[in-house]
């Protein structure tokens, strides 16, 4: 089987945060303790829904050193495929679900001086994690987190009151933004920067570092693309012989799955690369949306990461 | 002629760079001899306005020709140790976007390599581009005694006289090569001394 370990869990808390974000929190069915993560890390969660069986990752938040139980929060997106409105809609206290381990893709370098954290939204939710691990540590950070407004800032209260002298907030609705150039031009020697919002905002961070000659290898975020719907199409899998119907609704990995073929995957968001696989015959147009291959692999079309990418177009043929 | 292509080993060999101008507010160069023409090869107006140069001659006489790029500053060291404190105090007060340049032999940029991923740069991060003297910087792995310089091969040992086959095993941490004993099993028979890359 595919992933990483399957742990057992059942809802112990619901707590709707406003409008869009709720937490939920995870405890081990046999009672028994979770793994430790690192700050950053995320589980992905299992969602049966009736014949349907979702694999969404949301980011840790909780305390890593808390083995009791995980927490994550779900933004619900009315306009995705389903899964933060399943969350929302039909889990209820008492319900037992299926988690991954943590697998941790955006963890800090704690060859850092400084930890400069920039958030956006709901990117706020590894940050937690990440901010309780270096409070322990005594490490120096330093957190600035945009938000829309007061209402949808759902950790501002507690990040400020517990930190004021190191978390700033900016809300959108009082036309407040980070002075990125001015944050970024003067900050010490070792400082790294992780950023976590939307694609806008860490393509932003990431071009004002690199213009002001930071080294990339300073410079972390984290994206999970959601799997965004298109028009269903036909792929044949080479090795287990099989030509299979990907729906509108469906990513082509969970149709590969769906098919009862065990295909290798870990962040099911376009970041993590463990899902690559090789393209052997395409007559049409892969649709990359991954931010793993690069631009070049993407040309090439020999590489397809069928957690987010799709096909238009007459014959695809995968070798798996 | 100041190039030297190195040939190819195994992967803990360091691999040397070219240097390019990059973007950024503040310029490190740290030029030891023959590396002062690597810095005139990228120099322009814009750049060296912005740079601090460190230049340790080591027998070459460059100093005119540098200030004549001028940079925002030109500090002469007699040594590399006579410059470390300047390095250190440079790095200290730098901020992020520093871009560290670093010419001239293997065992000067790996010193300074380590004083910028101590202050805090990713060594990936860091530009180097060999030019000048191939002698290497060794460390004997029986004493750990550090001797400079080390142009032919085998070589006794500065500290503990051992007769050391010099290698391509490089410590980052150290700034240097391992030297291993070449006549452990047999004493005094020694291979004869050749150049490094002879």
């Amino acid at each position: 089987m595919s992933g990483a370990t399957k742990i057992k869990v059942r809802v112990t808390d619901i707590v709707p945060l406003n409008d869009l974000v709720t937490r939920f929190q995870f405890e081990p069915v046999d009672g028994s303790m979770l793994p430790t993560f690192s700050g950053g890390a995320h589980t992905v969660v299992e969602m049966k829904d009736g014949d349907r069986t979702r694999l969404n990752p949301y980011s840790l938040m909780s305390d890593p050193a808390n083995r009791k139980a995980y927490t994550i929060s779900v933004r619900r997106d009315d306009e995705g495929r389903g899964g933060s409105l399943f969350m929302h809609k039909k889990i209820k206290v008492g319900d037992e679900m299926v988690i991954s381990n943590p697998v941790n893709l955006f963890s800090l370098d704690l060859r850092a001086k400084k930890h400069l954290m920039i958030a956006g939204g709901i990117g706020i939710t590894p940050f937690m994690a990440q901010i309780k691990q270096l409070d322990r540590s005594h490490g120096n950070w330093e957190l600035h987190y945009c938000a829309r407004n007061e209402d949808l800032a759902s950790y501002a209260r507690e990040l400020t009151s517990e930190h004021p002298n190191d978390v700033h907030v900016y809300y959108d609705v009082k036309g407040e933004a980070i002075d990125l150039e001015h944050l970024l031009d003067g900050q010490p020697l070792g400082t790294h920067i992780y950023v976590c919002g939307p694609k806008g905002m860490i393509d932003w961070v990431r071009g004002t570092a690199k213009d002001l000659g930071w080294p990339r290898e300073a410079i972390h975020y984290e994206e999970f693309l959601a799997p965004k719907p298109g028009k269903p199409f036909e792929v044949k899998l080479a090795v287990s012989n099989k030509v299979i119907e990907v729906g509108e609704h469906e990513s082509l990995l969970e149709a590969i799955e769906n098919a009862g073929v065990d295909a290798p995957y870990l962040c099911r968001g376009g970041a993590c690369g463990q899902c690559e696989t090789n393209v052997l015959e395409c007559d049409g147009t892969i649709l990359h949306r991954d931010h793993w291959l690069d631009p070049e692999e993407h040309d090439s079309n020999e590489k397809i990461m069928p957690c987010v990418s799709r096909f238009e177009g007459k014959t695809l043929v995968l070798d798996r | 002629m100041s190039k030297f292509e190195f040939p190819p080993s195994i992967s803990s060999r360091p691999v040397w760079g070219r240097l390019e101008a990059r973007a950024g507010k503040h310029h490190l160069m740290i030029a030891e001899a023959e590396g002062a023409e690597a810095i005139m090869d990228i120099a322009t107006p814009d750049l060296m306005a912005k740079s601090h140069i460190i230049y340790i001659p080591k027998g070459t006489d460059y100093e005119e020709k540098l200030k004549a790029l001028k940079p925002g500053i030109l500090h002469v060291g007699p040594s590399y140790a006579a410059s470390l404190p300047r390095i250190r105090r440079v790095l200290m007060d730098a901020h992020m976007g520093l871009q560290v340049y670093l010419t001239g032999t293997e065992g000067m940029m790996g010193q300074a390599m380590n004083e910028a991923v101590n202050a805090g740069i990713p060594h990936t991060g860091i530009q180097t581009e060999h030019r000048g003297s191939v002698a290497r910087r060794m460390q004997c792995v029986h004493c750990k005694g550090i001797t400079e310089d080390v142009e032919l091969d085998p070589f006794v040992c500065s500290h503990c006289g051992l007769n050391l086959f010099v290698r391509d095993h490089y410590s980052r941490r150290h700034a240097a090569y391992q030297g291993v004993c070449v006549d452990a099993e047999d004493p005094g028979n020694v291979p004869e001394q050749k150049r490094i890359y002879e």
